[in-house]
């Protein structure tokens, strides 16, 4: 309304000579400059709203409508694609292999999650302080995230190696292990090791956000509290902490999100074996679409995988809002 | 589409750390701009701001529409071909031979090699646009598949001569009693023994499965194992399966039986008895081929494609045996490999007719023995297997499994994935001890 008022104050001068020739032409003139406003909002909105809806919008519906049909090979030469109602959803959600991926999906994100968050903040307080080559340590934890994720796994598949490996290689020479471990290929440990490396990728996100945000921590704050003779630990706990409980909790949901979707780590470290050990919601998605090509069912466990996202997305945008707000 | 989300995933998370800082910055300057922007501006200038959006906007759209149309015209005599032979030396093969045979004929070709994996999704796309190429290669397996949409045209209509091929490469390529594409090379697998290791231990090359197990344990020593295999999560891990499962009278319409879980409890014994690697559950056939030559199995199963590069290695001795069977009273049968050449139904029949001579020609005898011969794979046709011999003899080994070869659609047709992906999870679940092998094909019947 005020921007309005403006429009109306600022228009209204430039045109002189219709004061004169009748009571309505400024009603007339206020509509234009409304309807004209309302065209530049709609102009700058416009590309936005229509990006959005040709590349996430249209995306999404499509697969949404194709979890409900039979959508095979099939489907791409003659565009018949037959309803099948909730048959998907009900063939995936009783296939056996649902709920391992469900719960391996699980683990795989808390453990993740946990692991990069830690290690990321560690390293983010470690790097508030100011010492020699410290900027260029810094730019050194990116390298994980310059690295492209299927070579990142392609190169962790030959460290983890059983046989030649070189980390068993490390570990029977300095004779920690008498054998190789089996990292990739015992169905205990798969997950655990896939796991390990996600959180290797993932530090360098946590760590950089993590560090942008302790930054905002004014100075004086410790300063004040060093006076009060505050601990080390005590500084944390109650200057720290609250402060960048914001960005913390943006940094956790962010990740949930990204982490419940990995896919390639996965495919390129195990296929998601040994024995389903590391099958996920996403790999399930990808194997169904891209192996049997069964698409309508692939777009089931991904409208699946899509939703639990969502939810954390919609917390996200919450506690994004609350600081505006208050 | 799922793809699209996947993707999508991994440019977010590179993407996140632009993200984080953008919000803040894009505000600062909106916020410093804003309000010196809208109230001065003449109407006149916003009527050409607004074209000069709108045109932004809508040209580079209008670009992309009117060039998708140009993409799919090519010449009247040229054909556009779609094979996976992406890398050396078989892009240069098989180049070669189109192009011969193409000269023949008398039409230009343009021709793109993807790379296997993304062959199919292609296909795909490029089915549901309608720019199928004129001629198109695919993998043996997933032909039943292709020509199950009604995407390809049938070798009898066309006039492709389809007579004298091995029955294995004959019921790859038919669908519903018609050919619709056939396999010009065909490979296999079998068992790659180091010599040296053998006459050290003074073993004979195994024929049965008995002698197969004693020859991996008195093979494997220090950082050596007897055998390495792939027994992976991928129809890879199905494709060196299957040869133990059919030769021992396994059946991909009932997996589930006695038979398949002896053949599994072999690939299981190896492992368990510590004679291979458990990680074999994650080896593609490359890492096998990389086991072997590193000396770290003295016998691998894997194909003939390995050939090119193991005959390069100066002191590797190594001797190609079929892959033993259980009884020795048992045939081997080896599964069938090899890529399968088609004529997509275009909708342009005198394209197609072009396309029908240029394949009639890539498929004589003599640019199918040339081929043949330099990519160390078998002829498709019986006929020229003497001839074949004559130029690689090295290659007997081979040539005496592919008249019994058998295709892996041959039963099942289009089904056949699903039934794909159950045999590598029984692999899985039997190699990995997660299952008796008996239990592991049970479950893994479920899937199908």
């Amino acid at each position: 309304m005020s921007i309005t008022s403006v429009h109306e104050a600022t228009t209204a001068p430039t045109a002189p000579g219709q004061r004169g020739e009748g009571h309505a032409a400024p009603r007339v003139s206020a509509r234009a400059s409304a309807w004209r406003h309302r065209l530049v909002t709609a102009l700058f909105i416009g590309p936005a709203v229509l990006y959005m809806l040709l590349f996430f919008g249209y995306p999404v519906v499509q697969n949404v409508i194709m979890g409900f049909q039979h959508y095979t090979i099939t489907t791409f030469f003659t565009g018949e694609a037959p309803w099948a109602g909730w048959s998907n959803y009900t063939e995936v959600l009783t296939s056996p292999l649902f709920r391992t991926a469900a719960a391996n999906t699980v683990i795989f994100t808390v453990g993740s999650i946990l692991g990069q968050f830690l290690c990321g903040l560690g390293l983010a307080l470690f790097f508030r302080r100011r010492f020699p080559l410290s900027g260029a340590l810094r730019s050194l934890i990116l390298l994980p995230w310059l690295i492209p994720l299927i070579v990142a796994s392609a190169v962790w598949k030959w460290l983890l190696d059983t046989d030649a490996g070189a980390l068993n290689r490390v570990l029977i020479g300095s004779g920690l292990v008498e054998s190789g471990i089996p990292w990739l290929s015992s169905t205990g440990l798969a997950l655990f090791t896939v796991i390990m490396v996600n959180i290797w990728i993932g530090i360098p996100f946590n760590a950089v956000i993590l560090h942008g945000g302790l930054q905002t921590i004014p100075q004086e704050l410790y300063e004040a509290g060093s006076i009060d003779g505050t601990s080390r630990w005590q500084a944390f706990r109650h200057i720290t902490w609250p402060m960048l409980r914001p960005v913390v909790s943006v940094v956790l949901v962010l990740g949930v999100v990204y982490t419940l979707k990995v896919l390639d780590i996965i495919l390129g470290l195990t296929e998601g074996g040994p024995a389903n050990a590391t099958q996920t919601l996403a790999t399930q998605a990808y194997q169904l679409s891209f192996a049997t090509f069964d698409f309508g069912q692939g777009a089931a466990v991904s409208n699946i995988l899509i939703l639990i996202s969502l939810l954390f997305a919609a917390v996200y945008l919450r506690l994004n809002r609350r600081p505006v707000d208050e | 589409m799922s793809r699209r989300t996947h993707h999508h995933a991994q440019q977010g998370r590179a993407g996140s750390s632009r993200h984080d800082g953008g919000p803040r910055a894009g505000l600062k300057a909106l916020g410093l701009r804003s309000p010196g922007l809208t109230p001065s501006r003449p109407a006149s200038s916003g009527l050409t701001r607004r074209s000069l959006l709108s045109a932004g906007i809508f040209a580079p759209a209008a670009a992309l529409l009117s060039s998708c149309g140009d993409t799919g015209r090519t010449p009247a005599d040229t054909l556009r071909v779609m094979d996976s032979y992406s890398n050396d030396p078989d892009y240069g093969i098989i180049g070669e031979a189109l192009q011969q045979a193409a000269d023949t004929v008398g039409v230009k070709l343009q021709r793109v090699a993807v790379s296997g994996q993304s062959l199919i999704q292609r296909v795909l796309q490029q089915g549901s646009s309608g720019t199928l190429p004129d001629i198109l290669m695919l993998d043996n397996p997933d032909l039943q598949q292709i020509a199950a949409t009604t995407a390809l045209r049938s070798f009898d209509e066309l006039g492709i001569p389809t007579a004298g091929y091995h029955d294995g490469v004959l019921d790859a390529g038919t669908y519903d009693g018609q050919v619709y594409g056939v396999v010009p090379t065909v490979n296999t697998i079998a068992l790659f023994c180091r010599t040296a290791m053998f006459e050290d231990a003074g073993l004979d090359y195994p024929r049965t499965w008995e002698e197969l197990r004693r020859c991996a344990t008195d093979l494997t020593q220090g950082t050596r194992y007897g055998i390495a295999f792939c027994g992976n999560a991928t129809y890879e891990g199905t494709w060196q399966f299957l040869p133990f499962f059919w030769s021992n009278g396994g059946d991909e319409r009932h997996i589930g039986t006695p038979e398949a879980a002896e053949a599994l409890g072999l690939l299981s014994d190896l492992v368990q008895e510590g004679s291979a690697s458990s990680s074999v559950l994650n080896w593609g056939q490359a890492d096998v081929k990389d086991q072997f030559v590193a000396g770290r199995a003295a016998m691998m199963i894997n194909g003939p494609w390995q050939l090119p590069e193991l005959s390069g290695l100066e002191d590797l001795d190594y001797e190609i045996v079929e892959l033993p069977v259980r009884d020795s009273a048992q045939r081997s049968v080896a599964p069938l490999g090899g890529e399968a050449w088609t004529v997509p139904a275009t909708g342009d029949r005198d394209k197609e007719e072009l396309a029908a001579a240029v394949l009639t020609e890539f498929l004589s005898d003599s640019s199918v023995l040339s081929m043949a011969e330099q990519r160390f794979t078998v002829p498709g046709r019986p006929g020229l297997t003497a001839e074949f011999l004559r130029r690689r003899p090295e290659m007997d080994t081979f040539t005496d499994l592919i008249p019994d070869a058998r295709a892996r659609t041959a039963q099942l047709g289009e089904d056949w994935p699903t039934t794909a992906s159950a045999l590598y999870t029984a692999v899985q679940l039997a190699v990995s001890g997660q299952a008796t092998p008996a239990e592991a094909l049970h479950r893994a019947e479920e899937y199908v």
